[in-house]
C-alpha cells in the first residue's frame, strides 16, 4: 500500500477528488459537521480561486472556505 | 421504547421576549436551513396579516402571523440550533418556546438539512417535517423513501412543492399529528441527567452541546460534549440517509453551470457587472430619472404643494413664522411631503425590491465567495460584502448587521467603511437622480473617488488595527428564480418599516431648517461656511444648507442639493462631499451604541474632516 501525501486544502486543484484528513477545532469545525463534512469524507474541489478561497462539493452541497481555514484543513488526493 | 422525555417538560426558566406573546394559542414555529422555502409556507399559513418586528437587540426580523388557533412564527434560516450568530440566537429563543415545529427541509440537500431535523428531535419538540422541492428532487433523479424516512425519524413527513402549493393542504391536516421523534438511546440517557438541572429537554440538549447562553442562564458547570454529540448526530443522519436514498445516484450530480460561473472571477466579474448594470438601468434610469422626476415635479410640486399652499394660506399667512415653517421654502407640509412621498418612497421601494430579488436568488453567498480574497485586503472576509450591500439599503441597519462579522477588528473596519463611503438607498437614489442629470463623466468621477476612499479606509485600518480576520465559511445555495410574490411582500414590509422610521426625522429636520431660515441663522451659517463652500469646494453658498440637512439625515442632505442649480462638475463635488460627510443621526446613535464612544467619535470627526478635504481636492482638480 502506498502512503498518500497529505496536503493543505489550498494546494488542491480544480476537480481533484480529496479525502479529509483533519479539520482544526473550533466553531468552524462544528459548522462543517452540521454541513455534513468530517474527517474521512470524500469531497471534490470545485474551484480554487486566486488567493486561496476554495469551493468544495460533497453530494450536491457546495461550500466556500476562505484561505485561512482552507490552509488548516489537511486532505489527501484519492 | 418511548424516547421522549415528557415527565415534566416545562418552560418556566425561559425568559419571555417581547415578540413571543403570552397568548393561550399554541405556538407553531417554522424552522429550516436558509433558502428552503420557509416564507412561502409561512405566507400560505398566515395570509397577509402579519406582524414584523426586529428581534430585540438585533436586526433580525421575526414575522408572526395567525392560522386558526395557532400563533405562527417564521424564524431566520439556520443550520443548527446554538449561539454561533444572531440568526441562531433568535431562532433558538423562539424554538425553545415552540409547541409545534414545522421543519422545512430541501429534498435535494437532505444530507445537510436533516442535521437540524435530528437536533430538533433531540430537543424533544413536537415536529412535522415538510420535504420541500420534491419537483427538483425528481428532476435530479433523487428517490426518497418517505415512509421509511418517517419511520426512522419517528415524525410525520409531508412531501411538498411549496411554490405550487402542492402538499400544503396535507400539511394543514397533519398539524395535530406532530410527534416527538426518535433519539439516540445514549443521548437520551445523558439528557435525563441534565433535565434535572435545567428543567426542559430542549435546554438540556443545548446545555450538553455547550451553548454558552443556556449554561450561563442556569449557572451550571458541565463538560462541553458538542463535538461528540455532533459527530454522533452526523453519523445517525448519514445512516438514515443510506436507508432512504439511493446512494449510487449521489455522485452523478453536477451543480448548475451558472452557479459555478458566478464564483470564478473570469466569468463571475462580468456577471456581477451585468447585474449591477441591470440594477442601474432599473433603479438609476427607469425609476430615479424617469419616474421620480414625474412624481416629484407633477404630483409633488404641481399638485400637492399648490393645493396645500392655497389651503393653508387661507388660515395662516405664508409670511408668518408658522406659515414659513409649514408651507415655506423648507415647509414641513410642502417640501418635506414631496421629498418623502414623491421622491423617497418610489426610490426606496425600488431599492428594496432589487435587494429582495437578489437575496432570494441565492446569489449573495456566491458574491461573498467571489470577493472573499479582495475583502481580505481590507481586513474583512467575503461575508462582509453582505452588510456593505445592505448599507446601500440603510446604513443604520447595516451597522447593526456588522454583528454577523466575527471579531472587533472586522466590525470596526466594516462600520467605518459604511459610515464613510456607503451612501444609503435613499441618499444613493437622490445621488443617482442627480448624477443622471450630470452625465456619464460625472458618474465615473464620483464612483472612482468613492471607491478609492473605501479602499483607503479598509487598507489603512487593516494595517493599524491589531488582530486577524476570520476565514470565510459559507454554504452556497442553488441559484433559483425568486417567487415574485415573496419578493413583493418582503419589499412592502421593508419599505413600510423604512418610511415609518424616516418620516419623523424628515419633519424634525425640516422644522430645524425652517426655524434657522426665519431666525436668520441659516444666512449666518451659510456665510460662515462660505469660504469652504465657495472657494474650497467651489459650490454655491446655499450648498451649506444641504450640509445642515445632511446632519439630520443623509438622504435629506442629498435631497437638499436637488433644488440647487449647479453645473455637472459642481454636482459631482457636492455629491462626493455629502456622501463622505457625517452619517445621519440614527446611524451615528447606532454607531455609538455598537462601537463605543471612542471609536465612534473618531469615525464621526473623521467624516467631517475627510469629506471637506477630499471634496475640496476633487473641486480644485475638476472645476
Amino acid at each position: 500500500m502506498t502512503i498518500k501525501k497529505s496536503i493543505q486544502l489550498t494546494k488542491c486543484k480544480k476537480y481533484d477528488r480529496l479525502q479529509i484528513i483533519s479539520i482544526p477545532d473550533g466553531v468552524h469545525r462544528s459548522q462543517l459537521i452540521r454541513f455534513g463534512i468530517i474527517e474521512g469524507d470524500i469531497i471534490m474541489c470545485m474551484e480554487n480561486l486566486l488567493g486561496g478561497t476554495v469551493v468544495i462539493k460533497k453530494g450536491r452541497q457546495e461550500i466556500a472556505i476562505g484561505s485561512k481555514l482552507a490552509n488548516k484543513i489537511i486532505v489527501t488526493k484519492v | 421504547m418511548n424516547n421522549n422525555i415528557n415527565h415534566f417538560e416545562h418552560h418556566k426558566h425561559v425568559e419571555k421576549t417581547s415578540i413571543i406573546t403570552d397568548s393561550k394559542n399554541q405556538k407553531l414555529v417554522l424552522v429550516g436551513n436558509p433558502n428552503v422555502g420557509k416564507s412561502v409556507i409561512f405566507n400560505f399559513l398566515s395570509g397577509i396579516y402579519v406582524d414584523v418586528s426586529n428581534y430585540p437587540g438585533t436586526t433580525i426580523e421575526v414575522t408572526k402571523g395567525r392560522y386558526l388557533n395557532y400563533d405562527v412564527y417564521d424564524t431566520p434560516g439556520i443550520y443548527g440550533v446554538s449561539s454561533f450568530n444572531d440568526e441562531e440566537k433568535v431562532a433558538r429563543d423562539i424554538i425553545l418556546e415552540a409547541d409545534i415545529i414545522i421543519n422545512i427541509v430541501d429534498s435535494v440537500h437532505l444530507e445537510r438539512d436533516l442535521f437540524l431535523t435530528q437536533q430538533l428531535i433531540d430537543m424533544g419538540k413536537k415536529l412535522i417535517v415538510v420535504l420541500n422541492f420534491m419537483d427538483e428532487a425528481k428532476k435530479n433523479n433523487i428517490k426518497i423513501d418517505i415512509d421509511k424516512l418517517s419511520e426512522l425519524l419517528g415524525v410525520p413527513i409531508i412531501p411538498a412543492i411549496a411554490i405550487k402549493k402542492e402538499g400544503l393542504t396535507e400539511l394543514l391536516h397533519a398539524l395535530t399529528k406532530a410527534t416527538c421523534g426518535k433519539q439516540d438511546p445514549q443521548l437520551h440517557a445523558q439528557l435525563h441527567h441534565m433535565l434535572n438541572l435545567v428543567g426542559s429537554q430542549a435546554e438540556a440538549l443545548l446545555a450538553l452541546e455547550g451553548d454558552e447562553y443556556i449554561i450561563k442562564k442556569h449557572g451550571i458547570k458541565i463538560n462541553n460534549l458538542r463535538e461528540s454529540i455532533y459527530i454522533e448526530r452526523r453519523n445517525r443522519v448519514n445512516k438514515i440517509l443510506n436507508q432512504v436514498i439511493d446512494e449510487a445516484l449521489l455522485s452523478k450530480q453536477i451543480s448548475s453551470l451558472l452557479g459555478r460561473w458566478t464564483i470564478n472571477p473570469i466569468t463571475g466579474i462580468p456577471i456581477l457587472i451585468i447585474i449591477l448594470y441591470l440594477a442601474y438601468i432599473f433603479i438609476g434610469k427607469l425609476v430615479a430619472q424617469d419616474l421620480v422626476s414625474f412624481t416629484e415635479s407633477y404630483f409633488g410640486n404641481q399638485l400637492w404643494e399648490t393645493w396645500i399652499r392655497s389651503t393653508i394660506s387661507q388660515i395662516i399667512p405664508e409670511e408668518s413664522f408658522i406659515g414659513h415653517i409649514l408651507i415655506g421654502e423648507f415647509g414641513i407640509l410642502t417640501m418635506t411631503i414631496t421629498y418623502l412621498f414623491f421622491l423617497l418612497l418610489p426610490l426606496v421601494f425600488t431599492f428594496y425590491i432589487t435587494l429582495s430579488f437578489l437575496e432570494d436568488t441565492g446569489y449573495l453567498p456566491r458574491l461573498a465567495t467571489l470577493v472573499d480574497r479582495i475583502m481580505n485586503f481590507l481586513g474583512l472576509n467575503g461575508r462582509a460584502i453582505i452588510p456593505l450591500i445592505l448599507g446601500f439599503g440603510c446604513v443604520s441597519a447595516a451597522t447593526i448587521t456588522t454583528r454577523l462579522l466575527s471579531n472587533e477588528k472586522e466590525k470596526t473596519i466594516a462600520t467605518a467603511i459604511l459610515q464613510f463611503a456607503i451612501p444609503c438607498s435613499a441618499q444613493l437614489a437622490v445621488i443617482a437622480a442627480l448624477l443622471m442629470g450630470a452625465g456619464f463623466k460625472a458618474l465615473l468621477i464620483y464612483v472612482f473617488v468613492i471607491l478609492i476612499v473605501l479602499i483607503a479606509i479598509g487598507t489603512i485600518l487593516n494595517k493599524i488595527l491589531k488582530g486577524d480576520s476570520e476565514p470565510l465559511l459559507i454554504n452556497l445555495p442553488p441559484l433559483r428564480f425568486p417567487q415574485l410574490n415573496n419578493v413583493l411582500q418582503k419589499t412592502m414590509i421593508k419599505t413600510f418599516a423604512f418610511m415609518k422610521e424616516a418620516t419623523p426625522w424628515f419633519f424634525f429636520g425640516a422644522a430645524i431648517i425652517g426655524i434657522m431660515q426665519v431666525t436668520g441663522l441659516l444666512d449666518i451659517w451659510q456665510k460662515l461656511l462660505s469660504p469652504l463652500t465657495q472657494y474650497w469646494l467651489k459650490l454655491p453658498t446655499q450648498a451649506a444648507t444641504a450640509f445642515v440637512m445632511g446632519l439630520v439625515r443623509r438622504d435629506f442632505g442629498a435631497a437638499g442639493l436637488y433644488e440647487l442649480s449647479m453645473n455637472p462638475m459642481q454636482t459631482v463635488v457636492a455629491l462626493i462631499t455629502i456622501t463622505l460627510f457625517v452619517p445621519c443621526i440614527t446611524s451615528i446613535l447606532i454607531m455609538y451604541k455598537e462601537r463605543g464612544w471612542k471609536v465612534a467619535s473618531l469615525i464621526w470627526i473623521g467624516t467631517w474632516i475627510s469629506s471637506f478635504i477630499i471634496g475640496g481636492i476633487v473641486a480644485q482638480i475638476i472645476i
